[in-house]
């Protein structure tokens, strides 16, 4: 009796192919997600891409510069990337190196100041990994290096800050040693000529050493693995250059990643309603009316995307009132980006709903799409903790083009001008796959 | 499969014709090519002199199909206004034709009710007027009694019958014999796809039948002897029970005396006037509701 019970179960699910997919393409698809985001498949750490200016131009700067550019973990960017057919353009500055990072172009720049490299290290109390302005006097703010972020990244600041101790330590051991004598020198009064000829021996030995290390290329790289650094002997300035001072944080990139998940699933819901009159008979009798197909599907383009549209002012007016997002601030951008996320999303349900055949295989399709979509695209976690390829893969869906858009507006507080890319590819998208979906719709016009 | 096959219909104005066959007759699929749902393989469809699925003959049509195919998340009048809007209509002449039609379908004190609350009748009800809203020159009813008890059948009947007094023309699809009797002036008898008798009620019994009258004699059993007698006297055979034609009542007397000389018991008997169920019988050799 009891086989019997499961022999009719299981004849039921091989053939409920949506209930197959949720089942067991799902679980698979998603598992091959977070595996291919979080290492399993790649052999190399993410690296970091990092700004590096270097003001100073000192032996020892040259020495750190070297050392950050052989660091396996970074990306070391000098100047922006040239495109084709323009002359290259100039190195990245201090003040362009800013700017870079306020754009969201990069999330991090490190800055070696003028007069650096005279003194490396910093012996003051609390001196390395400082946040927020550098003290008034004029010496000490001349000599640290500038770590410039982009606070939306919480990883990379920490990483590159952590990185550039390492390197340091680890390619200026001479200029180390002999600070780290002429300080002692200072603090006990002085060294006597024999000790002094002594050192010098050792720091003699150590550049031989040195010398050789660099001679064999293999052995030049710092191992990135060791990962042991001194811990903060050089003194670096973190400063956020974007959203400083903002206590609202990632509330708004999670209040369009998240939304644009919801509005995916709700516009393809909603859009089910077209498969509910196709079998009540409601559509052939709307369709023997006056309204024609495309008429049909424009009706519902319109009213998904206001409903869409809505669920955003929801979403952002809660973020607003509860986590203090800066809402009426930047309202030409988020009307601007509300709508022409809504018309994609609504387009997206259209184009789902047209596909289908039932609304138990819309459900399927629709919860595997948008999943999928929105954990490659940025909803479920930054895109920026995604490997390169991943990022790249990210692009093909709605979700990263919308959360770009919004981040746009409330992080990096651009105007519309600059939502150039995401409102094109947006519409674009909404009007490519309303055609589909009126494509798709043809079986409904006649019998 | 042909579905339908060389049809061809003339309405007159103020006419309702009965479309009558059993189930999968072709039917509905007749009705869905005249609205234009049905594109056919060959041939063509005019309404009013337009090509079927134009604008004009849209306009000119209201079609009523045999599934609910209303929203059931709006009320009655919500409904009505959806597709007096989706037939162009607004306004005062909106609101007149949903007023209208609340009074014609008795649902004036549920219109504000939500669709899916409604009882199985009215919501049959209200499906017929939404299909009317644009006061049509020509109504399609397809099936609109399907499913529901005979009290609101009977309602549904009066409902049409009001339609019909104020000169609607109307094609109205059965397989109850008794709808197309009572409501219709001419009946099409459809089978496999094709029109096999079409004339007033009256002039399809006379023309099968004549002046006959039908004996239905009902035995105590079935048996192959009761097959053999009917079979010897022209008449036809379900389980126990023999249905002959007789041109006069003194051929009644002769029937069952050869029923007794054959051995069979008699249990019940009845002699009634031929029906359209007969005129099936007759032109099909099957029953209608096979």
């Amino acid at each position: 009796m009891f086989l019997a019970i499961a022999r009719t179960a299981l004849v039921s699910l091989r053939r409920d192919r949506a209930s197959l997919a949720l089942s067991f393409v799902l679980p698979i698809g998603f598992f091959s997600i977070f595996a291919t985001i979080f290492g399993g498949m790649h052999d190399n750490v993410n690296r970091i891409a990092v700004i590096l200016v270097d003001e100073d131009q000192s032996a020892a700067s040259h020495q750190l510069d070297q050392a950050l550019e052989r660091e396996g973990s970074l990306k070391v960017v000098t100047r922006p990337a040239s495109k084709d057919k323009e002359p290259q353009p100039a190195d990245y500055t201090a003040a362009t190196a800013e700017a870079a990072v306020k754009a969201g172009d990069i999330s991090v720049a490190l800055v070696i100041p003028k007069g650096w490299g005279a003194r490396p290290i910093s012996f003051e109390p609390d001196a390395a990994q400082r946040s927020g302005p550098a003290p008034s006097g004029p010496q000490e703010t001349s000599t640290e290096i500038q770590l410039l972020y982009d606070a939306s990244d919480s990883i990379a600041p920490q990483m590159v800050g952590g990185l550039l101790q390492k390197v340091a330590m680890t390619s200026m051991p001479v200029t180390m040693a002999e600070q780290g004598m002429e300080h002692t020198a200072d603090y006990i009064g002085g060294f006597t000529p024999q000790q002094q000829a002594r050192m010098q021996e050792s720091l003699g030995q150590l550049r031989e050493q040195i010398a050789k290390r660099d001679a064999t290329p293999a052995a030049a790289a710092p191992d990135a693995a060791s990962g042991q650094s001194f811990g903060g002997l050089i003194a670096v300035n973190n400063r956020s250059v974007v959203g400083q001072g903002k206590n609202t944080n990632m509330i708004s990139y999670y209040a369009a990643a998240i939304g644009v998940m919801f509005l995916l699933f709700t516009a393809s819901g909603s859009a089910g309603a077209l498969l509910d009159e196709a079998e009540s008979g409601t559509l052939d009798r709307v369709l023997s009316s006056r309204i024609s197909m495309t008429g049909l599907l424009g009706g519902k383009l319109l009213f998904n995307t206001l409903l869409a549209f809505t669920q955003l002012v929801v979403m952002f007016l809660w973020g607003w009132a509860v986590y203090h997002l800066d809402l009426f601030a930047h309202i030409p951008g988020f009307l601007v980006m509300g709508l022409c996320t809504a018309v994609a999303v609504a387009s997206f349900g259209l184009l789902l709903a047209s596909l289908c055949h039932t609304r138990g295989q819309l459900g399927a399709v629709s919860t595997l799409a948008i999943l999928i979509m929105s954990s490659i695209g940025g909803s479920m976690f930054p895109r920026f903790l995604m490997p390169p390829a991943m990022q790249t893969a990210g692009m093909f869906t709605l979700n990263a083009w919308a959360i770009d858009g919004f981040q746009k507006v409330f992080w990096y507080g651009q105007p519309i001008t600059a939502l150039g890319p995401q409102v094109g590819v947006l519409l674009g998208i909404a009007v490519v796959l309303f055609l589909l979906a009126r494509r798709i719709a043809r079986r409904w016009d006649y019998a | 499969m042909t579905a339908v096959d060389n049809i061809s219909l003339e309405l007159r104005a103020g006419e309702c014709l009965g479309l009558l066959g059993p189930n999968g007759a072709g039917k509905s699929t007749l009705i869905r090519s005249i609205v234009g749902r049905v594109i056919p393989d060959t041939g063509t469809i005019t309404v009013f002199g337009a090509p079927a699925a134009s604008p004009a003959a849209r306009a000119a049509l209201g079609w009523v199909p045999q599934e609910l195919a209303v929203y059931p998340r709006l009320t009655a009048t919500e409904n009505l206004r959806a597709f007096g809007s989706y037939y162009g209509l607004s306004g005062t002449g909106l609101s007149v034709a949903i007023a209208w039609c609340l009074k014609w379908a008795a649902l004036e004190d549920r219109a504000g009710d939500l669709t899916r609350t409604l009882s199985g009748g009215m919501k049959r009800r209200l499906n017929m007027a939404a299909g009317l809203i644009h006061q049509p020159r020509l109504v399609l009813m397809d099936e609109p009694t399907v499913g529901v008890d005979p009290q609101s059948r009977n309602r549904i009947f009066e409902m049409i019958e009001a339609l019909r007094a104020q000169g609607a023309t109307i094609i109205y699809t059965t397989h109850y014999m008794e709808e197309a009797e009572r409501l219709c002036d001419r009946i099409a008898i459809v089978d496999h796809g094709r029109i096999i008798a079409l004339d007033t009620h009256q002039a399809l019994v006379q023309t099968s039948f004549s002046a006959s009258s039908i004996v239905v004699a009902r035995f105590s059993a079935a048996s192959p002897a009761l097959s053999v007698w009917t079979a010897t006297n022209g008449g036809t055979v379900n389980d126990s029970t023999a249905e002959f034609a007789i041109d006069h009542p003194t051929d009644l007397a002769r029937l069952l005396e050869s029923a007794s000389a054959a051995g069979l018991q008699l249990e019940d008997l009845a002699l009634r006037r031929p029906n359209l169920e007969s005129v099936f019988l007759q032109l099909t050799g099957r029953e209608l509701r096979d």
